[in-house]
């Protein structure tokens, strides 16, 4: 046990972190109500003209449109392949299983900017067109490990003596996955599904190189900080963009709770 | 009795499904194949091909790529002083905010795995986790409006009686927002790190003499550090590789890594040349990682 003081002392320091994660958050929060045209603070005057303007145009409507069929797409690719790695890796024994787990997690490892610049060289290699399924390809290798990390963690928690046992009351492995390992790890696929579409929902920095005419909402929201006399609509969609991803993950942490937490974006 | 035309597909079911137990190696491929062809066809072919581009040159009138080889884009990246400079800038902002991140997040961790109540600790670790997934682009946007001359930071300084400063558009504005914007990233593997040490352990530090200080040192340290390696990877990556960030808070007026790759792509529409100068994070964040690999970070990400 630590002596008092210095409890005392962490706590401080705690909640003084903390405060440091919340405030900017809270600014954005009350930006997107200030009434006045210029970016200013303290915030004189509240409306809610902003709200009612981003609510209303149509770019972004489609942009947020496109956002969600780039989403749901990498998260069913993520869902589908970063489980069976996940049951590969934490069910078998093979030769060179560690550099496959770090394969893994190379497209999250290496700067955004790298794998942006390598997708688009690939692309124009390839004489491909930009467009939301190359976009949708791009955000599917790093939602993969999102997906990965949250099924290993509860395979490697869960014993296989369940399986083995479904399978010694003479269940086939096909009953054994739909009745045992399936219920098993429900929860964290649907942990890890929802992170995986929270950080494609989200993601720029790849999102610029693949996406060429197309636009998603953080690129609408990106090209709008570029123009005089936006700022003010943006801070609307930007709370309502927090407020949506907040829910997912949220949930995921929820569903994830009885295993010890989620894994991260890593 | 079942009638034959319902037992069929059970039956061929059971022995496709007593083939695969018999084989498990089948199985094995069968889960393995799918996720390793894509990281590899997608990413891994992707990445030669950003090798292979900064081996190309360019046709100056038609902007074509032409595929031969050529040594001048890498000449250029190792000769260029300018270049030099901006790499330089770029590492030590990636040490700068990962030292912040860990000065910040330690202490927080500790708090949170070893001393708050297990109610505490379950709202600290959402509190943690949200702003890590709450947008990328409004938590950059937030501190352009909290470093500005009128903004939150000023107003707040003013309150008591302190400032104005002048941040905006510095290095100094960037700091602050970087160190913000990935400290979740190292609370969550300092935290994970830190919860894994058995209380015996403390205890046995404390019955042989050791004094707080020393149990810190000695013990508990050694076993963080696993977590505040695999924290840095992502707070030393993501810096290097940022251009968002060097627009909306440094609007662009210092040039970093990232920024100078976008822009050479993007509006000089030199892709050759951007996929050279994209090989210093590859370079830097590789020999980043093989450092990092003696502190045990893979394991604990």
């Amino acid at each position: 046990m630590e002596p008092r003081p210095v409890r005392i002392g962490l706590r401080i320091f705690s909640l003084g972190v903390m405060a440091f994660l919340y405030i900017p958050l809270a600014v954005i929060v009350m930006a997107s109500f200030n009434a006045s045209r210029i970016p200013t603070w303290p915030i004189k005057d509240y409306t809610l003209h902003w709200w009612s303007l981003a609510m209303h145009d149509q770019h972004a409507r489609t942009a947020l449109e496109n956002s969600f069929k780039v989403g749901l797409a990498a998260t069913a690719v993520a869902l589908v392949l970063g489980s069976a790695a996940a049951f590969a890796l934490s069910r078998f024994r093979f030769f060179g299983k560690n550099s496959l787990s770090l394969l893994l997690v190379l497209p999250i490892a290496l700067p955004g900017i790298v794998t942006g610049l390598s997708l688009l060289s690939a692309i124009e290699y390839l004489s491909l067109t930009p467009s939301l399924v190359t976009v949708a390809i791009g955000h599917s290798t790093f939602c993969i490990v999102v997906v990965f990390n949250n099924a290993v963690a509860r395979l490697r928690r869960s014993s296989s003596s369940f399986e083995e046992a479904s399978m010694d009351l003479g269940a086939d492995g096909w009953q054994t996955f739909r009745f045992i390992t399936l219920p098993n790890l429900a929860t964290a696929l649907v942990a890890g599904g929802l992170l995986a579409f929270a950080l494609s929902f989200d993601e720029i920095v790849v999102t610029n190189f693949t996406a060429g005419a197309q636009q998603t909402l953080p690129l609408w929201i990106y090209n709008q900080f570029r123009l005089p006399n936006t700022a003010q609509e943006v801070n609307a969609v930007a709370v309502f963009v927090i407020a949506l991803t907040a829910v997912p993950v949220y949930l995921a942490q929820r569903l994830m709770r009885e295993s010890g937490g989620i894994g991260g974006r890593g | 009795m079942s009638t034959p035309t319902a037992s069929a597909p059970f039956g061929a079911r059971r022995r496709l499904s007593a083939f695969f137990y018999r084989h498990r190696w089948l199985k094995l491929l069968a889960l393995l194949i799918p996720p390793l062809s894509w990281i590899v066809v997608v990413y891994l072919a992707a990445l030669v091909v950003l090798l292979a581009t900064a081996f190309w040159q360019q046709d100056e009138l038609s902007g074509q790529i032409i595929h031969t080889f050529t040594w001048d884009n890498v000449r250029t990246v190792k000769d260029d002083p300018t270049l030099h400079a901006v790499t330089r800038q770029t590492v030590q902002m990636a040490v700068l905010v990962t030292i912040t991140d860990i000065l910040l997040a330690f202490p927080l961790a500790y708090y949170m795995a070893r001393v708050a109540s297990r109610g505490v600790r379950a709202l600290l670790f959402v509190g943690v986790l949200m702003p890590l997934w709450s947008s990328y682009l409004i938590k950059a946007y937030t501190w352009r409006l909290m470093t500005g001359d009128a903004g939150t930071i000023n107003w707040a300084l003013a309150k008591i009686g302190l400032g104005p400063l002048h941040i905006a558009f510095t290095t100094t504005a960037m700091w602050l927002a970087f160190t913000y914007i990935w400290l979740p990233y190292m609370v969550l593997p300092i935290y994970a790190a830190l919860e894994r040490i058995p209380g015996s352990l403390i205890e046995a530090s404390s019955d042989l003499g050791g004094r707080s200080w020393r149990t810190l040192r000695s013990v508990i340290m050694p076993l963080a550090l696993p977590g505040i390696a695999a924290g840095s990877i992502f707070t030393f990556s993501l810096t290097l590789g940022d251009y968002i960030m060097v627009d909306l808070v440094g609007g662009n007026k210092t040039d970093f890594l990232g920024s100078v790759i976008f822009r050479y792509q993007g509006i000089a529409n030199d892709l050759p040349l951007a996929a050279a100068i994209a090989l210093v994070p590859v370079i830097v964040i590789t020999i980043y990682l093989l450092l990092v690999r003696q502190l045990g970070a893979f394991e604990a990400l």
